[in-house]
């Protein structure tokens, strides 16, 4: 029953916000996101108690991994919808007809990201990737300079074709169930199916998923559309396309990791490392050189992705923390772009170079972008280092030290750089002598909210949230 | 059907594979809009075809439906779409400088179909059957092919129809192998297809009406330097 609503409230929104004018819009969808939040904690709730739970007569089911990426994409769907109540409201590049259009495509952009953990059949979840990108693709290009239409086009052209190469794995995939005489084209069908599918045909399908997806996760060296779009967007589109739209397309390629354990043992393993590794790398030293402050924290995102990666081909315990890194990359990422979002307003440039000394003509923005660079770098004590050292913790005990060792040395580069760029933002005299700039309150309110989980996740994990990780952790391992 | 008329359904379509694999070769090489685009319509009726052909070999109705939807979506509505939301003065644009010249990128598809045949060489080994022995690898040469005009084409509306044709290689490969899949997914996937036509298309009338042209490969402001 949930998992229904949970899909028919954004399609009624963007209905809803169609007719409406921008104000009221916005409320309906911030009401409506809150709603699919609550929705989606039960789900949660039911998955982790319940192992899965279905609806439709099992078109949709949800088992605790994709309960997980739920909750995430309901998060920050609502955090972003707050924090675009502001926003679009006060930028100024705001064109009538695509402020119009913001609301109906946000709530489909939203719809589209909520279904792929939710649909059961996988030819449906391709789909529903697949839009992912055909309704944001509007929202990328909303300020309509050329620059955004640049970055829209790579967006739409480069993940669309990424799609369609994961659309033949994914018949692949199709074809070996059945070869192997599996009934159900589901996660848990497939992972059934696994150890009948012919090699050749298993194969051929993770390795499409993998390169097709991969492009539309952002992995190093198919990422380069993502730093354009996620500069070029409005800061709350970028918090939802780096913090749950790039997990959405990433958790399809998990998906195949225990599938291919099961069928043959620990071959798949290096592909993920590899991937995983080289993005990381690539991002870090892409960090170093970068001049534009939103397109640091979409490389900020290539890194994390290419974490999840890592940790996901590690295997045994560091699973947990491949779960727990897709959560604190969502809550600190989308908080990177909401501060981002608020230099932006305060400053009207995108350029590192251009900003100096935000603490003292923006104080709160400075504090947010401090919090924010922090955070997605992984300092102590916010989540992102507990589930980087987690990760790094299970590596060592595993003896990977070489992989472990490659992963640290990243990570550190990649802190040192973002910390770099973020203090000279942050402190030292001000470039102008400008009045003091204070967000508008619901982009405050949003830094706020999507600030809490970021600070507690680092101190304490709550239980119920800990046995939501350990079942998903389990669905990444080949034995259900 | 009988069993008598297997053998011609199987020559039958083998001819419809290569016929789709030569329409996959003029999209690469066709300057003219206008031109590209009839050579798109005339692929998606070779896929119509060959969805038709497999459907009756295997005396699938569910194959049958396919080939409507194809019909459909491919031959009717996408080209009237495009024809709407792309501005008229584009399809009678040729495209002059492309990254390579015409000589060599049909020399570098060459290479690509060779290497659709090879990369599928573990996955045919294993005895697939004559239907899909034809449509995987010219599906996956259609995949590639289409791959590769995105990447070389400069003009918005070429690297559409290159993405487009990619799309009619995954399903012809998809008929041979998919042929049960649920039909919601097939018209989700023909739905997904009429979507990603007209979001694309849109957005090429808006860098038309906003940059002054739809040469998409040559926009580079954003970029590391």
């Amino acid at each position: 029953m949930e998992l229904i609503a949970l899909l028919l409230i954004p399609a009624a929104v963007a209905g809803l916000s169609l007719v409406l004018d921008h104000k009221r819009a916005a409320v309906v969808t911030l009401a409506g996101n809150a709603v699919v939040l609550a929705l989606a904690v039960l789900v949660a709730k039911r998955a982790t108690d319940a192992g899965a739970a279905s609806a439709l007569g099992g078109w949709l089911s949800c088992d605790p991994l994709g309960a997980l990426i739920l909750l995430l994409v309901a998060f920050v769907g609502l955090t972003s919808a707050l924090f675009s109540g502001g926003y679009i409201r006060g930028h100024s590049a705001s064109a009538g007809s695509a402020r119009r259009n913001y609301y109906p495509l946000y709530n489909l952009f939203l719809l589209s990201m909520l279904a792929v953990p939710v649909l059961a059949n996988i030819a449906l979840v391709w789909i529903a990737v697949a839009l992912t990108t055909l309704t944001s693709a509007f929202l990328v290009a909303y300020e309509d300079t050329s620059e955004a239409l640049e970055a829209a086009w790579k967006y739409v052209v480069l993940t669309t074709l990424g799609a369609v190469v994961a659309l033949l794995g994914i018949l692949f995939l199709y074809w070996g169930t059945r070869l192997a005489g599996g009934e159900e084209f589901t996660w848990a069908g497939l992972l059934a199916a696994a150890p009948g599918i012919p090699a050749p045909v298993l194969w051929m399908g993770f390795l499409l998923v993998l390169v097709g997806f991969g492009t539309k996760a952002g992995l190093a060296p198919m990422h380069t559309w993502l730093p354009d779009a996620h500069s070029q967007a409005p800061a709350s589109v970028c918090a939802l396309l780096s913090g749950v739209e790039t997990t959405t397309a990433l958790y399809v390629v998990l998906r195949l990791f225990p599938v291919l354990e099961a069928a043959g043992g620990t071959q798949a393993r290096p592909w993920f490392l590899v991937f995983g590794l080289v993005s990381a790398g690539a991002a870090a030293l892409l960090l170093v050189y970068v001049r534009d402050y939103k397109r640091m924290f979409a490389f900020s995102t290539i890194e994390h992705m290419g974490i999840i990666m890592v940790a996901v081909g590690l295997g045994g315990t560091a699973h947990f923390g491949a779960v727990f890194q897709i959560v604190t990359h969502a809550l600190a990422k989308s908080f990177g772009f909401y501060a981002a979002g608020a230099v932006l307003l305060a400053t009207g440039t995108q350029e590192i170079a251009s900003v100096r000394g935000l603490s003292r003509t923006a104080p709160a923005t400075a504090l947010a972008l401090l919090f924010g660079g922090l955070a997605i770098a992984g300092a102590p004590p916010f989540a992102v280092f507990m589930s980087e050292f987690a990760i790094i913790k299970a590596g060592i005990d595993a003896g990977r030290y070489l992989v472990v060792g490659l992963l640290a040395l990243f990570v550190v580069i990649a802190f040192c750089a973002l910390m770099q760029h973020v203090s000279r933002m942050v402190f030292g005299p001000a470039s102008r002598d400008r009045p003091a700039i204070v967000p508008p309150a619901s982009c405050l309110a949003a830094l706020a909210l999507a600030a809490a989980p970021i600070l507690l996740l680092g101190i304490y994990l709550p239980d119920g949230l800990h046995r939501l990780l350990a079942a998903a952790a389990l669905a990444l391992g080949a034995t259900p | 059907m009988g069993a008598a008329m297997t053998p011609y359904l199987v020559h039958l379509n083998a001819m419809t594979g290569g016929l789709f694999l030569l329409a996959a070769f003029a999209i690469v090489a066709t300057r003219q809009m206008s031109a590209c685009l009839r050579w798109f319509v005339a692929q998606s009726l070779l896929l119509t075809a060959s969805a038709a052909v497999i459907g009756i070999g295997l005396g699938s109705g569910h194959l049958a439906a396919v080939a409507v939807i194809t019909f459909l979506t491919k031959v009717v509505v996408t080209p009237w779409l495009l024809r709407r939301t792309v501005r008229r003065e584009l399809y009678s644009r040729r495209e002059i400088s492309q990254v390579f010249n015409i000589p060599t990128s049909l020399l570098i598809a060459a290479a690509l179909t060779l290497l659709a045949y090879g990369v599928l060489y573990p996955v045919t080994a294993l005895g697939v059957g004559a239907f899909a022995a034809i449509n995987l690898p010219v599906g996956l040469a259609g995949l590639f092919l289409g791959a590769y005009t995105v990447a070389v084409r400069r003009e918005a509306l070429a690297q559409l129809i290159g993405l487009l044709g990619m799309e009619n290689g995954a399903f012809l490969a998809a008929v041979s192998i998919a042929h049960d899949l649920p039909l919601i997914a097939e018209l989700a996937a023909a739905f997904d297809v009429l979507v990603t036509a007209l979001v694309i298309g849109l957005l090429t009338r808006r860098i038309y009406d906003r940059v002054g042209g739809t040469s998409v490969g040559l926009l580079d402001a954003l970029r590391e330097r």
